[in-house]
């Protein structure tokens, strides 16, 4: 087992830990008042489904042995047997424990369904899109993931690179974003209300945490505390700075102005395009791929209102757009002798199967639920906030009056006695 | 009996005070407001949507004088809240039948 690997490993799993309540806050500030709570659940609720299903069998289908055609990994470690903590990932002298591996892996499980949250804000019950993360993760991401990471997977074996998750994570939530957003239908109001963002500190904050956490993200991936890994950690902050630039000059030319919100968004759209980059380029391919994410995407989350789907908080135009661009530019600017038109044709067929694969089944998922126990919120509930209606509580508290709280304090006592918990049974 | 009503930027409260004290005012209502004149609002972006925002805030400063002292004090008003810049707002004045000092009971001029 090698310790500097294992540590590296360890600490990356927790910085992609740090960016599911990163998404969350970078979500929750861009939708308003009335669902910001909402927002938040739909990210945090990921770190419970999926670590669970992670151990049932998330990690035998997506890194068991092949059960044949480079589809799905067989069921050998269901319920995690057979794994040691002296159980070894990779050859030596690189190898790490299976469990480090294995959190490591969680970790990008869990934040893939948090992000096609985006595309559903202010409008679906928050039992049924528990209910889709559960299924979409074990039907849409653990097949895709096994694909594109596992050594017998079918595009791995075709050699697509997808380094630290371009495909099967950002195009692979994209597209289910995508296909969701259609199924439920806009939010009432959608292009004639105003939808402005509530919290945009809280937005940057959420931006802030994303750009930290991916670090570990990238770098985590090589997998080992090597020079690949630095290689991929200095591109990630390239990438991701120039993009950001890219976004802010297209915006002022575009709009006139240098939104803050446009700064957090190409922040994140570099992160995602240089994620399954970063390790075939050098320092300068960092540079384009971040300048072509931020204007691209810049450009691209304006779809929407000219297509006339809603998904609410881009995660078309940042996730699946910048998935492609990073995905695909690794043909053009790889230095690493990987580079050239054969592999820009391997990027294509990984990019474009994962896409089509995930807006099938995925669409199929949502109007199996829609139609069965009902995705979306009722009317009332929407426009009442989804906040109140499925969470029973509210965000902020603005009122000075008008509030009537429940006294924990039994009438008979007066209010001066001192409070106890209502619902408890208090010793004498 | 008036009373004076100004609708004004809120940067501006702190000058109204002080020209309201200068000029004798004892006390003042003030409560946040929002609103447009005819310049409207302004235009926010976000990620290429553009919204626009026609409510901005203000503040709403209340003044009851006596009769001889409206114009003046409106007067004293204006010139404290004018910036010159759009959006300054508006002072204006309307009769008031009685007014009564909750604590004493006085009323009319007694009650200022």
């Amino acid at each position: 087992m090698n310790g500097a690997n294992t540590a590296f490993v360890l600490i990356s799993a927790a910085l992609v830990m740090l960016m599911t309540p990163g998404l969350a806050f970078f979500y929750g500030g861009m939708v308003r008042v009335k669902s910001a709570l909402n927002m938040l659940m739909m990210s945090f609720i990921s770190l419970g489904v999926v670590s669970l299903l992670w151990v049932l069998f998330g990690y035998s289908l997506t890194f068991g042995d092949d059960i044949g055609g480079g589809l799905l990994g067989n069921l050998d470690h269901i319920g995690f047997q057979g794994i040691e903590p002296t159980s070894l990932w990779g050859e030596k002298p690189d190898a790490i424990p299976v469990l480090a591996f294995a959190l490591f892996q969680l970790m990008f499980a869990v934040i893939t369904p948090a992000l096609i949250s985006g595309a559903v804000a202010d409008r679906v019950k928050f039992g049924a899109w528990a209910l889709f993360i559960t299924v979409w993760t074990t039907v849409v991401y653990f097949p895709v993931a096994h694909w594109v990471w596992q050594a017998d997977g079918w595009l791995f074996k075709k050699e697509v690179i997808d380094f630290a998750g371009g495909t099967a994570v950002h195009i692979n939530a994209g597209a289910a974003g995508l296909a969701v957003a259609l199924v439920l239908g806009k939010r009432i109001g959608f292009k004639k209300d105003p939808m402005r963002p509530h919290n945009l500190p809280l937005v940057m904050l959420g931006s802030g945490l994303l750009w930290f956490g991916w670090f570990g993200f990238n770098a985590g991936s090589a997998l080992a505390a090597n020079g690949t890994a630095a290689n991929m950690a200095f591109n990630t902050q390239v990438a991701t700075g120039v993009a950001m630039l890219g976004w802010l000059a297209y915006e002022r030319i575009r709009h006139g102005a240098f939104t803050t919100l446009g700064a957090a968004s190409g922040a994140v759209a570099g992160l995602v395009a240089i994620t399954p980059s970063g390790a075939a380029v050098n320092a300068w391919g960092a540079i384009v791929i971040g300048l072509v994410a931020g204007v691209v995407c810049s450009w691209a989350v304006s779809l929407k209102y000219k297509l006339g789907y809603d998904d609410s908080l881009d995660v078309v135009g940042v996730h699946l757009v910048g998935g492609l661009i990073g995905t695909l530019l690794v043909g053009v600017l790889a230095t690493d002798g990987v580079g050239g038109a054969a592999q820009l044709g391997k990027q294509a067929l990984g990019a474009f199967t994962v896409l089509l694969y995930s807006f099938v089944v995925s669409w199929l998922l949502a109007k199996l639920i829609d139609v069965t126990i009902g995705f979306r919120a009722s009317e009332d509930e929407e426009l009442g906030g989804i906040d109140q209606a499925f969470h029973a509580e509210t965000a902020y508290d603005f009122s000075a009056v008008g509030g009537s709280a429940r006294s924990t304090v039994p009438a008979a006592t007066g209010a001066s006695a001192p409070q106890k918990p209502h619902n408890k049974k208090v010793d004498a | 009996m008036k009373l004076i009503t100004a609708v004004v930027k809120p940067h501006r409260l702190d000058e109204i005070k002080e020209a309201l004290q200068a000029f004798g005012v004892q006390g003042l209502t003030v409560t946040e407001a929002s609103g447009y004149g005819r310049q409207r609002g302004h235009t926010e972006v976000y990620r290429g949507a553009e919204y626009t925002v026609d409510l901005v805030p203000k503040v709403r400063i209340e003044v009851l004088v006596e009769d001889e002292d409206a114009d003046d004090l409106v007067d004293v008003v204006v010139k404290a809240a004018r910036t010159g810049k759009i959006g300054d707002g508006k002072v204006w004045s309307v009769p008031v039948e009685t007014a009564v000092r909750v604590r004493t009971g006085e009323r009319g001029p007694d009650a200022l």
